[in-house]
């Protein structure tokens, strides 16, 4: 996983509450063995119709946020079904931050395994992001997004916070507790399955 | 003080703790499917990584598999290479697979219980947002992405945050409960705490309306605990959970030892506290259905489609869902539910396709025939409860009532397979999510229990199933 560096960008404002990962991505991309290349499938039937023209009524494809890497969207945002490609396709497509007021535990989850900082704030605060017209700075190391007018700190834990600025393996952190797991399998009194 | 269930399964299967940052929690069984296990295989060959227990790891396929004749090829390519992908990782890394041919195959969250791999006071993780069906029995059984699937093939360990416990009590006796379900209960609840209501929790259903629930019923209330936004549901272990499990395929052979230890230890205190707390009295309750794209968006079957503001409560970012909602599901406020006609109709899915929820639907279906207008399919949660049906001659009560008689998997649950909505049809479905698109792209659908699914299939529009012979 990629170190995650300081975003600087302008907000790309889904004013929508409830968006579920069958939304993010489709299930008729769900198939595919791989882990890149699913930004194109992004909101797929919010963003093309039935013959895959874009829909221009969709804020993703305003061109004014194509490069936009900072998502600010409503409540529960990512609920609904476990599948890591919504998160694999949000990177995919460019973005690294997803502000919400409240995130699915799942997707949450998700999102730090992937590198893309969810930063929950509340609902007045991310209201006023949505209508930001200027870029704005999301300051990882200090907690600290920065808009035009002022500073908004946000909270995560250290452990998080470690995973995504430094990029690391999580697999290879955990192999350090070997001995711990290793000692709990000893003591448990439970079979097998098979 | 004491503690409740939920805590007492968590302090258990800590191997590290750190204050205020996530513990590393122990898993006792590991359920694969296809869909979201490639990516997590891969990531170990890429760093030379083997499977910890492959003991403890069960694999199936379920979720784009065909429902139709399992002696033709796979038609459509990238389902047939991710299905032989599974076999090709559980080969290289010595996991069980109940691969499509097997007897045990079907919905992972079926087969996990009917074959004993689902114990009490354990922790179950899956790559699949329903694996809190497990949660019936008493374990704590959480959905998880496939970073974490790599993590638990890799460690037999995740990284989580402590829930909280949220306590749901279901109180009271339902007057008809062959009509009003455990899909109504769940529906209900969901309606009232919302699709976020659960999000940071467990949830501990527990109360008599809980208790008088078969294991079959318990698991369509676990199951869409993820529908509340819960990490996890479970119901406490009692001498009916015991019973279910005693003498399946992969029931340990220590098993009545075990159930000594459980009836001792599983089960909360009475002075512990949970952090939130919800009661529902089921005596009134009527058959529910969703109408909108959540759901949370249900109503009783004798309402009518609310208006947006109706239903909003003056949350404007809630109204406007339910506009959108009105406008997907091409519905208009004031419309009777029981005047909505429907296309299609779904029995199946890991929320209502066992055993028993086939033996309800064929009750309101026997010796008639479906709407001509209705096309309808029976899609048996596994191998097993398909046989098990077919012994007890249900296939025939359905095919003689023109219903499809499909082999098991997830199938229109969520439309993986070609088993699929075409755009604008409205299906009443046993499933678990009424998402724009979910069944298929521009399909519309209604969650609602298998009696009412028949009922529908046969009238071809909703109706109170209360008003209909069960005997």
């Amino acid at each position: 996983m990629e170190p995650f560096k300081s975003v600087s960008s302008i907000v790309t404002p889904l004013d929508k509450v409830n968006v579920d990962t069958d939304q993010i991505v489709p299930k008729q991309f769900l198939k595919l063995v791989q882990k890149s290349g699913f930004g194109k499938f992004l909101f797929f039937n919010w963003r093309f119709d039935e013959n895959e023209n874009k829909k221009s009524d969709f804020i993703l494809n305003d061109p004014k946020y194509k490069n936009s890497q900072i998502l600010v969207t409503g409540d529960n945002f990512g609920c609904g079904s476990s599948r890591e490609h919504a998160v694999s396709a949000l990177l995919d497509y460019g973005f690294s931050v997803i502000i919400a007021p409240s995130f699915a535990d799942i997707f949450l989850s998700n999102c730090f395994k992937n590198g893309i900082l969810p930063i929950t704030l509340d609902q007045q605060l991310v209201e006023k992001l949505q209508q930001e017209n200027g870029a704005i700075n999301v300051d990882l190391e200090n907690q600290i997004i920065k808009t035009p007018s002022e500073e908004i700190s946000f909270g995560i834990d250290s452990y998080k916070k470690k995973i995504l600025l430094e990029g690391l393996d999580d697999i290879a952190q955990t192999f350090q507790y070997e001995d711990k797991i290793l000692e709990f399998e000893k003591e448990s009194k439970l079979p097998s399955v098979l | 003080m004491g503690k409740t269930l939920f805590e007492k399964i968590w302090e258990s299967h800590i191997v590290v703790e750190k204050q205020n940052d996530p513990s590393l929690i122990y898993i006792d069984r590991h359920l694969v499917h296809e869909v979201t296990s490639p990516q997590a295989f891969e990531g170990l060959r890429m760093n030379n990584r083997k499977v910890r227990r492959p003991d403890l790891t069960i694999a199936t396929m379920d979720h784009n598999v065909p429902t139709t004749d399992r002696s033709l090829p796979i038609l459509d390519q990238t389902s047939s290479v991710q299905i032989q992908t599974l076999e090709k990782n559980c080969k290289e890394f010595g996991i069980k697979l109940f691969d499509i041919n097997s007897p045990n195959q079907g919905i992972v969250h079926v087969i996990g219980p009917q074959l004993g791999i689902t114990l009490p006071g354990t922790t179950i993780v899956c790559g699949d947002s329903h694996t809190s069906t497990h949660g019936a029995f008493g374990a704590l059984a959480l959905g998880i992405g496939t970073s974490d699937v790599e993590h638990v093939l890799a460690s037999q360990t995740i990284w989580l945050e402590k829930p909280k416990p949220f306590e749901i009590r279901v109180e009271g006796k339902r007057k008809n409960p062959h009509a009003v379900t455990a899909k109504d209960i769940i529906l209900s609840i969901i309606k009232n705490i919302g699709t976020g209501g659960g999000t940071g929790t467990v949830v501990e259903y527990r109360g008599d309306g809980i208790t008088d629930l078969s294991m079959e019923q318990r698991m369509t209330i676990c199951n869409m605990s993820i529908e509340a936004g819960a990490r996890a549901g479970l119901i406490a272990p009692d001498e009916k959970t015991f019973d279910y499990l005693r003498g399946r395929k992969y029931t340990p052979k220590n098993y009545e030892s075990l159930v000594d230890f459980w009836k001792d230890h599983l089960k909360t205190d009475s002075d512990a506290k949970f952090e939130k707390q919800f009661t529902l009295h089921i005596d009134d309750i009527a058959p529910q259905v969703s109408w909108g794209t959540n759901p949370g968006m249900t109503s009783d079957v004798t309402e009518s489609i609310p208006s947006p503001d109706e239903f909003s409560k003056g949350d404007s970012n809630q109204k406007k869902g339910a506009e959108k909602a009105l406008d997907y599901m091409a519905l208009k406020p004031g419309t009777a539910i029981e005047d909505i006609k429907i296309d299609r109709v779904f029995i199946g899915s890991c929320t209502n396709a066992r055993l028993e929820d086939l033996i309800e639907a064929s009750k309101v279906i026997k010796g008639q025939k479906i709407s001509p207008n209705v096309q309808a399919m029976v899609v048996p949660g596994s191998h097993m409860v398909k046989k098990q049906a077919e012994e007890m001659g249900l296939d025939k009560i359905f095919i003689n009532a023109n219903f499809e008689w499909r082999e098991a998997g997830c199938s229109m649950c969520l439309g993986m397979n070609p088993d699929i909505l075409s755009p604008g049809e409205r299906c009443a479905s046993t499933s678990n999510r009424n998402f724009e698109g979910r069944q298929g792209t521009g399909g519309r659908t209604h969650l609602v229990s298998p009696v009412m699914a028949a009922a529908a299939a046969i009238k071809g529009h909703f109706v109170d199933v209360r008003k209909m012979d069960l005997s």
